[in-house]
């Protein structure tokens, strides 16, 4: 196994012992990358120079004894969180020379924790897709078959991961942008609860929605991630101060007399054969090791996709505002005045995903629907987050297949938006709800794809889905498959 | 036709805070422009708004100041529109959940009190300036105020003549001011206010169609442009016209208002929950903590002034304009235990001084131990108030105590019997005929022995003495 | 349902331009997302408080105290205009 393959904890240990250096697992990644990434397309911008500084740095502590929980691990960031003095673009034309004076907290959490930057991933811009197919700087493709796309929004992220571009990486997810190219690239992937890891320097789509969170190669690896990424920020007013627990404590043990909820609204005509078999033999592995599954309810399922189109779209039609041509970023050449400046720029600036959003977020919000959309969905996502309550009551965690199908193919559902938003149907509930979820690999379909399913849990319960994930991937005794490239 | 106006104001004040309201920028006027921006005020991507606490509690005491309700939960809003002047393309404010409810200021209107009442008063971000080039077609953008803390104080539709707009605006300010919320400074805009006026024939119910009136950055403005709008809305309707919805802009150097040809179509800021604030929570302690740290306000401190020191309410009035004044007052009669001689000094000598030369009375040279001490001379008979006259002002001209100028003049008032009896003795004796008629009769020559008594002690006799000894000497 | 002219105002008001060609496609392709998202009108909300944050945080607060600003020049490192100490734009229309 080539070093740029191994786990965190794997390098971990062989950094610790002496056998490697960080810059020879830098090297590894970026030997790598001139290999695949022509054909991946996981990145818009490399970081090398500073990688590789950032690798002599940590082979400097190395040697003095100083190892921290991430010290020389390779770490690919989503263009959406914002790193100081380096290009940030949110996947956007608009935002194509946009320099930030500042690094998100969750840059400096992994910098200071001894984390190796990598590059910036690909995504659909501004976090708007499924697909990875909107970015302005082209689209990502499906390690595991490149005539189909990684998932989306951080699909970069995802397939940086699971092409061993670097270890492990950061996504955003407001309604699956993180579990659903999990799911599609065959990685582990966590969105926390909302207020776990902070936002701070995540550049908005949806405010109440969005959350950062980890790629890896496995669960331990998230669990390593996690004690980095969360904490209470006093810069971000919706940050929670609640005790965080070493998540790795929990990877390894077992789940006896556990409750598994299987919300049969989850288990549709639709869903793809391969997907629902390949669930439903982790279920049984699950009671195998003494869990129980019961089955639940969450009966406003069928309202979450259009709650979500109102809620993330009204939200993101404010967020967007500030791309004006003023301060940052691309303005259009050749205004008569004011007005025509601020539409020449937004309309060449956004792509066409960008501006339906913003269109359909405008209307929502505007003089006389007001209460039709936004004040209606708030309701009815009061109603989605009740259904968990009362579901979790029940249970410790949730279980659902991550996506309905396997990865599509690129150029599929460009031209349907609404069909393109079905992909998310599984993984929005979560983030209207506010709770934790995680999507591990639970198998392949006949033609090679991977599948992925979903542990949920209660707010903050981001251990027992460590716990229950890393249970799983034990027993389940995935064979280590690799895309070939 | 008789018209009945009606007018309702909005009023933004500047809170004194050190730093913005969802920033750590400093919230100082005048530094170099953009000088006092960060990634939250600039409205970069992916930063957040943290609410300064001081904020809730300066709007808080302006609540409790104006007697509102304040409701235990409040939340932000954002209002979405584009200006360059406003850097992420929606200012946060707070919408359907304000800070405080249904309050009201009290007006003296000829001579009696009238409510006024303030539907609301709501946080919310100021925007930042915008100067537009006189030549070329541009405008240049500075954000420094943008992110300073407002607090907006909507009244009731209740005021009914400009000169009831323009006390109430005073009232509030004086609050304002009186709390150390808000420097009151109208000219750098610390201080705005906004108008809604409407007539409509007396008797009738309804309202008539208002207009906005903005640009009026002084008292004086907000009355003017308020009398020049009424006369305006009367002239259309006896015309038979119709007054339209609009908002006008107060032009200083013609005394009319414009129209502000409106730049965009109706308004539509689309309102909703800032997701990236939390509800702010104001409990029973905290308001009650706030209202224990509430100094006493003009209106109190009026009324106490005109019932312990028994001064005219007018007094009471000039003397509680301004907290510090106040304050000055209260130490003089203190000191001297005499409130109506210490109201009179004070109105009368000191704030004239002070006013000739536009001066606070933070600055005073005469401190208000020192007038005191002179007020105390007064009484005790050591100098006279037409002595006293000339030696406040040099107080003021050197800042010295009276004792330092009475000595240096030579100007103690003779209150020694027998030295002035003396002296009494000596002019009986020069001026026989005038005793001859006095006693004769002639009442009225007492004067012009007091006038002779005066000439020989160059005005240092003590009245009062050389009355009675005067009275008892020509008596024979 | 959305019209086309509908679709003119919300562009307007979010400062975005669909030219013609496009502009019969964009209003069916919204017409397709609010048309589903009608769905929610099944429901009966009524008293139903609406639910903006997911989670229960409240009175997040920060002291009054100056941190460091930017500075101009950083400020405005970024501008597609400035000029001098300003952000430079176009003249507004009145």
């Amino acid at each position: 196994m080539e070093l740029n393959q191994l786990t965190i904890h794997e390098l971990q240990e062989k950094i610790k012992n002496g056998a490697v250096s960080a810059g020879q697992i830098t090297e590894s990644v970026f030997q790598r990358i001139d290999k695949v990434e022509k054909r991946v397309h996981s990145y818009i911008r490399l970081l090398k120079d500073e990688a590789l500084a950032a690798a002599e740095k940590a082979d400097n502590d190395i040697k003095k004894g100083n190892i921290k929980p991430l010290t020389g691990i390779p770490v690919a960031l989503k263009d959406i969180v914002c790193t100081k003095g380096i290009t940030t673009t949110c996947g956007s034309h608009i935002l194509h020379n946009f320099v930030p004076p500042y690094n998100a907290t969750v840059v400096e959490r992994l910098s200071d924790a001894g984390a190796v930057f990598v590059g910036k991933a690909n995504m659909d811009e501004f976090a708007m897709g499924s697909s990875t197919e909107t970015s302005y700087f082209g689209p990502t493709y499906n390690p595991w078959d490149l005539t189909r796309i990684p998932g989306g929004s951080s699909g970069g992220s995802a397939t940086a991961v699971a092409a061993d571009e670097c270890i492990a990486s950061i996504g955003s997810d407001t309604g699956g942008s993180i579990r659903q190219p999990a799911a599609l690239c065959g990685v582990v992937g966590m969105k926390p609860t909302y207020g776990r890891v902070s936002r701070f320097g995540l550049i908005a789509f949806a405010s109440s929605l969005d959350q950062i969170g980890p790629f890896t190669k496995d669960v331990e690896d998230c669990a390593i991630m996690m004690n980095v990424l969360a904490g209470y920020d006093p810069r971000e007013s919706t940050s929670v101060q609640a005790a965080v627990p070493d998540y790795r404590q929990f990877a390894g043990r077992d789940i006896k007399g556990w409750k598994i909820g299987i919300p049969r609204e989850y288990f549709i005509e639709g869903i793809n054969p391969e997907v629902e078999a390949a669930v439903k033999k982790a279920i049984a592995l699950l009671e195998k090791q003494g869990a129980e599954c019961i089955n639940i309810s969450l009966p406003h399922t069928e309202y979450c996709l259009a709650v979500y189109y109102i809620i993330a779209p009204a939200e993101a039609s404010s967020n967007l505002a500030r791309f004006d041509g003023v301060k940052y970023g691309l303005r259009a050449a050749a205004a008569r005045d004011l007005l025509d400046m601020y539409k020449k720029t937004r309309t060449q600036g956004f792509g066409n995903e960008v501006k339906r959003r913003i269109m359909i977020g405008t209307y929502a919000l505007s003089a006389g629907y007001y209460d039709a959309y936004y004040k209606k969905a708030s309701q009815v996502r009061a109603l989605i987050k009740r259904d968990f309550d009362e579901a979790l009551k029940k249970c410790d965690v949730i279980l659902t297949p991550t996506t309905p199908t396997p990865a599509f193919k690129i150029g599929e559902k460009t031209d349907n938006p609404l069909q393109m938003y079905l992909s998310d149907l599984f993984t929005i509930s979560t983030n209207l709800a506010g709770i934790p979820g995680i999507s591990v690999p639970c198998g392949f379909t006949a033609g090679g794809l991977p599948i992925g399913m979903q542990f949920l849990a209660g707010h903050f319960a981001e251990d027992k889905l460590i716990q229950i994930a890393s249970a799983y991937e034990r027993t389940a005794g995935m064979e280590k498959r690799r895309p070939q490239l | 036709m008789d018209f009945e106006t009606v007018i309702g104001l909005e009023v933004h004040a500047q809170l004194l805070t050190e730093t913005k309201i969802f920033c750590s920028c400093s919230t100082k006027f005048g530094g170099a422009p953009n000088s006092h921006t960060c990634p939250v005020c600039l409205g970069m991507p992916g930063v957040l708004p943290v609410l300064n606490r001081k904020v809730v509690e300066y709007a808080i005491k302006m609540a409790l100041a104006t007697n509102c309700r304040i409701n235990k939960s409040c939340s932000y809003a954002r209002k979405n529109y584009f200006y360059p002047d406003l850097p992420k393309g929606y200012q946060i404010s707070q919408y359907a959940y304000p800070l405080a409810e249904h309050g009201y200021v009290l007006l003296d209107v000829d001579g009696e009190q009238k409510k006024i009442g303030l539907t609301r008063i709501h946080m919310e971000e100021d925007a930042g300036k915008l100067m537009h080039d006189e030549h070329n077609p541009v405008s240049y953008v500075d954000l420094n105020r943008t992110g300073v803390p407002l607090i907006e104080i909507v009244s009731e539709p209740d005021m009914r003549t400009p000169a009831e707009a323009s006390d109430y605006l005073k009232r509030l300010h004086e609050i304002l001011v009186y709390l150390e919320i808000c420097d009151g400074n109208m000219e750098e805009g610390s201080f705005r206010c906004d108008a809604n006026v409407s007539i409509r024939p007396k008797g009738q119910k309804e309202f008539g169609t208002r207009t906005e009136l903005k640009n009026m950055n002084s008292f004086r403005n907000v009355q003017r442009a308020l009398e020049y709008e009424i006369k305006r809305q009367q002239y259309i309707v006896e015309h038979g016209g119709a007054i339209v919805q609009e908002t006008r802009l107060w032009d200083d150097a013609q005394g009319v208002t414009n129209s502000m040809r409106s730049k965009e179509e109706a308004h539509d800021y689309r309102y909703f929950p800032d997701p990236d604030l939390v509800p702010v929570i104001v409990d029973d302690e905290w308001v009650e903590k706030i209202r224990r740290e509430l100094p006493e306000l003009p209106l109190v401190k009026r009324e106490r002034f005109v019932n312990d020191y028994q001064i005219p309410a007018y007094d009471a009035g000039v003397l509680t304009a301004d907290k510090a004044l106040a304050h000055y007052y209260e130490e003089v009669v203190r000191l001297c235990l005499s409130p109506k001689a210490a109201s009179n000094w004070v109105m009368g000598d000191v704030l004239k001084f002070l006013n000739e030369e536009k001066r606070d009375i933070r600055n005073c040279p005469i401190t208000a131990v020192a007038l005191a001490e002179m007020i105390k001379l007064i009484e005790d008979g050591t100098i006279s108030g037409k002595m006293a006259k000339e030696i406040v002002e040099d107080m003021y001209k050197t800042g010295k105590a009276p004792q330092d100028v009475i000595a240096e003049k030579g100007m103690v008032q003779i209150t020694d019997e027998g030295a002035l009896g003396a002296v009494i003795q000596k002019i009986i004796d020069a001026s026989p005929n005038q005793i001859k008629d006095y006693r004769g009769g002639k009442d009225k020559l007492f004067g012009f022995f007091v006038g002779q008594v005066m000439k020989a002690t160059q005005g240092k006799a003590n009245p009062q003495l050389v009355n009675e000894l005067l009275k008892k000497m020509l008596a024979g | 349902m959305i019209s086309r002219q509908e679709v003119e105002y919300v562009a307007h008001l979010a400062r975005l331009e669909i030219d013609d060609a496009h502009k019969d496609k964009f209003t069916a392709q919204l017409n397709d997302i609010l048309l589903y998202i009608d769905k929610l009108n099944e429901l009966d909300t009524k008293g139903i408080e609406p639910l903006s944050h997911a989670i229960a945080v409240t009175n997040a607060f920060r002291e009054d105290g100056v941190l460091d600003s930017l500075g101009t020049a950083e400020a405005l490192a970024n501008a597609p205009d400035a000029r001098g100490e300003f952000f430079r734009v176009p003249k507004v229309i009145e």
